[in-house]
């Protein structure tokens, strides 16, 4: 026990020395107090404890799992798993909901963006890229072109059917090879007449053949101005885009092999749910209708 | 000098520290400040300021949630937050210009260490009686009396830490209610979780280890040791005018010290001041209370223990009188910290009241640059936030200069306002369209100027940006 407290007894102001000498280099003596050894004791206890309790050691595989179990992963999979239920609600609520008369600000509109981002993410920007603005061949989803419409519901039908995917329901419509069925001077007129219907710069002396030649085999599927057809998927020539490249080359590839692009049925993948978010996403990055 | 032999323990035991009570100059105003501390403490949540319906009517509230901070008329949002930092810049400046001018006054007054002992001491001096009755309490073998006064000072120091713990989440919620969700146990377990930890650690520092907490837990004394100088006031003991110190009436051969003991009695820390400068003085001033009490006793001056600049000890050792401490407080480096504190006061209530209602932010979309649309032209998108401060919806109108060709469209609104709700950031993506040919579609970059209008007060902001083109 403590006896009765005293005050300090020590000549010259000075702490006392260990008694310890080097050289003449004497040591202080300021001794650590005890309850900080005592703190320490309880560190190291706690240590071994959470060793015990906690993955800790390394094996060759993995690590000692601890008595409780925990796990940085099952921490990730119960937030996760707690979103989930958070979002079930809005989760049933996307998957049946009419995207056309969805709310824009409101919880359900919000929710299908952020999921909807996260979906494109994952499953779309691998072809469309990751901020939607596509790359040859595959459809940039930001501007106001639409091959077979940019109204949501028609974007919602493109993503679950897909086109021209083994589905039942996927539409069709092919850009043949007109490199068998046309002679050489006629491929040569109607490239240059495509050329001038968006302005491009063409070779006059061939224009007019190739107005004839156009309308006599393309004007079925993109209309005698050239303004394309949605119903079947036939591009809009008179605009600044094009799908796969608007030089001369290109568009003398696309008319000689012709063109077939696929875009999955995405119902095979996703859920409706998943199908609305991706659907409301793409619809708000500028192209929509 | 100690041998080995007198301390064979390697480590040092505890001694208790039982402060007697003093009376005098500096308790009575660490009293006062004691109750103007606790007060702040305990009472400012409870202080209402009415903002309207829409804002928290809580004088200061520290909303983590909505990442707001209200303090009585002010509003500080996140992007604000050079306000606080400028307040701790300031904390900063103002414990140098303390700690250059008298020391370790922080430790000895204003540190909720000192404070928060002291109220367990008054208590515990109010429960168990004054330093006699204690140090007879400790060294008694317990019995009922000891048990009863021992759980009885628990059981209060207990209640001051549960207030101090709950006092602390008023600050970051609705006070009342958040009181009424704590006793009916709806409360967020962060709360109790926090009141939990306060408390205990109340107790633990204020009951438990006190002192201990100064000597060996606190890094404040060895970094205001670099900040002193030899004209920092410190408290010192005159040892040529006490010593040779003795009791006793006969004192030709004496100095006027009476070694009385009163000096250690009464310190908080366990220290003999006679002994010196030395680093568990948070300088309290109490000794210098209980001292020149006791000269005032024996009809000898007072000051024999006082507030002293280390630059006088040679002028008053060979014979000087005592010069005023505020010699020592006013000079250069105190000046300069004064002139830098007050500087930064000053730049921050200039900042206060000039300040914009509305802020603008424009976060250009870069994954594409820029997107070609049907008829040619070239679209480039920025993500806006409108911060509307006002306290009400307001509708904003966008506009921009500095590049003729381009027009504005906004996400899923038709025209070019938008109404942004009170008291948060509005969040809108906003399309520039360059026609095809236009100078801009061809440029590389175009910058201009974003601006909004506020509808109803015309007030406006803007931030620069720039606009892709094809660059050919």
């Amino acid at each position: 026990m403590v006896k009765k407290p005293e005050t300090k007894d020590v000549e010259n102001n000075e702490v006392g020395t260990t008694g310890h000498e080097w050289d003449g280099i004497q040591e202080y003596n300021n001794p650590m107090p005890a309850w900080w050894v005592w703190t320490f004791y309880a560190t190291i206890i706690w240590g071994i404890a959470y060793m015990i309790a906690y993955p800790a050691w390394p094996l060759i595989k993995g690590a000692t799992p601890g008595l409780l179990g925990w796990s940085t992963r099952g921490d990730v999979a119960a937030e996760i798993q707690k979103f989930t239920d958070m979002n079930a609600d809005l989760e049933a609520e996307l998957a049946s909901a009419d995207l056309t008369q969805l709310e824009i600000g409101s919880d359900l509109h919000n929710y299908a963006i952020q999921s909807g981002r996260a979906t494109f993410a994952t499953f779309c920007s691998q072809c469309h890229g990751s901020g939607a603005a596509g790359s040859t061949g595959y459809p940039n989803l930001l501007d106001d072109d639409w091959l077979w419409g940019g109204d949501i519901e028609t974007i919602q039908e493109t993503v679950t059917y897909g086109i021209r995917s083994p589905h039942d329901d996927t539409r069709l419509g092919d850009m043949p090879s007109w490199g068998d069925v046309l002679e050489d001077d006629e491929l040569a007129q109607v490239i240059a007449y495509t050329m001038t219907l968006s302005d491009e710069p063409a070779d006059a002396t061939l224009v007019e053949a190739g107005a004839l030649v156009f309308e006599d085999n393309c004007s079925g599927c993109h209309g005698e101005t050239g303004a394309g057809d949605r119903d079947l998927g036939a591009p809009n020539l008179t605009d600044a885009i094009w799908l796969f490249g608007g030089d001369k080359a290109a568009i003398t590839e696309s008319i000689v092999m012709g063109r077939k692009g696929e875009m999955p049925n995405w119902n095979a993948k996703l859920t409706a749910a998943q199908i609305a978010a991706v659907t409301a996403y793409v619809h708000t990055r500028g192209g929509g209708e | 000098m100690s041998s080995p032999d007198e301390s064979e323990k390697l480590y040092k035991s505890r001694e208790p520290v039982f402060p007697r009570r003093v009376n005098g100059m500096f308790r009575s105003l660490k009293w006062w400040l004691m109750a103007v501390l606790l007060g702040i403490y305990y009472l400012l949540p409870w202080v209402r300021w009415d903002r309207g319906s829409n804002l928290p009517d809580q004088a200061i509230l520290i909303d983590l949630a909505e990442r707001r901070f209200f303090f009585f008329w002010i509003e500080i949002w996140p992007h604000e937050f050079y306000f606080i930092a400028g307040l701790l810049i300031m904390a900063g400046l103002g414990l140098f210009l303390f700690t250059s001018a008298a020391g370790r006054v922080w430790c000895g007054y204003a540190c909720p260490q000192t404070v928060w002992t002291d109220l367990f001491i008054l208590t515990e001096r109010w429960i168990e009686g004054d330093r006699n009755a204690r140090v007879r309490l400790w060294n008694a073998k317990w019995d009922g009396r000891k048990l009863r006064l021992r759980v009885f000072k628990w059981i209060i120091w207990l209640a001051i830490s549960v207030a101090t713990g709950g006092a602390w989440v008023f600050f970051f919620a609705d006070a009342p209610t958040l009181l009424v969700d704590l006793v009916t146990l709806n409360a967020h377990p962060a709360a109790y979780g926090t009141i939990a930890v306060l408390t205990a650690t109340t107790y633990l520092f204020g009951g438990i280890a006190r002192e201990q907490i100064c000597i060996y837990a606190c890094p404040w004394p060895r970094i205001q040791a670099a900040m002193m100088d030899e004209d920092t006031i410190t408290i010192a003991y005159r040892d040529w005018r006490g010593e040779p110190r003795g009791r006793g009436k006969m004192r030709e051969d004496l100095g006027d010290c009476i070694d009385c003991n009163a000096c250690v009695n009464v310190c908080p820390m366990g220290i003999d001041i006679r002994d010196g400068e030395q680093l568990e003085c948070i300088t309290c001033g109490l000794c210098i209370d209980a001292c020149d009490e006791m000269m005032d006793k024996v009809g000898k001056p007072r000051g024999l223990v006082d507030y002293l600049a280390l630059k006088d000890e040679p002028d008053e050792r060979a014979g000087a009188t005592p010069v005023s401490i505020w010699k020592h407080v006013l000079r250069w480096r105190t000046i300069v910290y004064t002139l830098l504190w007050a500087g930064v006061g000053i730049g921050l209530t200039v900042a206060l009241f000039v300040r914009a209602d509305i802020d603008l932010t424009v976060r250009p979309v870069r994954n594409p640059t820029y997107v070609m649309l049907g008829d040619g032209s070239i679209r480039n998108t920025y993500d806006v936030g409108i911060r509307n401060m006002h306290g009400e919806d307001t509708p904003f109108y966008f506009s921009i200069t500095g590049a003729d060709g381009i027009m504005i469209e906004l996400e899923g609104e038709d025209g070019l306002s938008v109404v942004a709700p009170a008291d948060m950031e509005y969040k809108q993506r906003l399309y520039l369209v360059a026609a095809r040919g236009s100078l801009e579609a061809q440029a590389d970059r175009t910058t201009l100027r974003i601006w909004i209008t506020d509808g109803t007060t015309g007030d406006r902001a803007f931030k620069d940006a720039v606009f892709n083109g094809k660059g050919q």
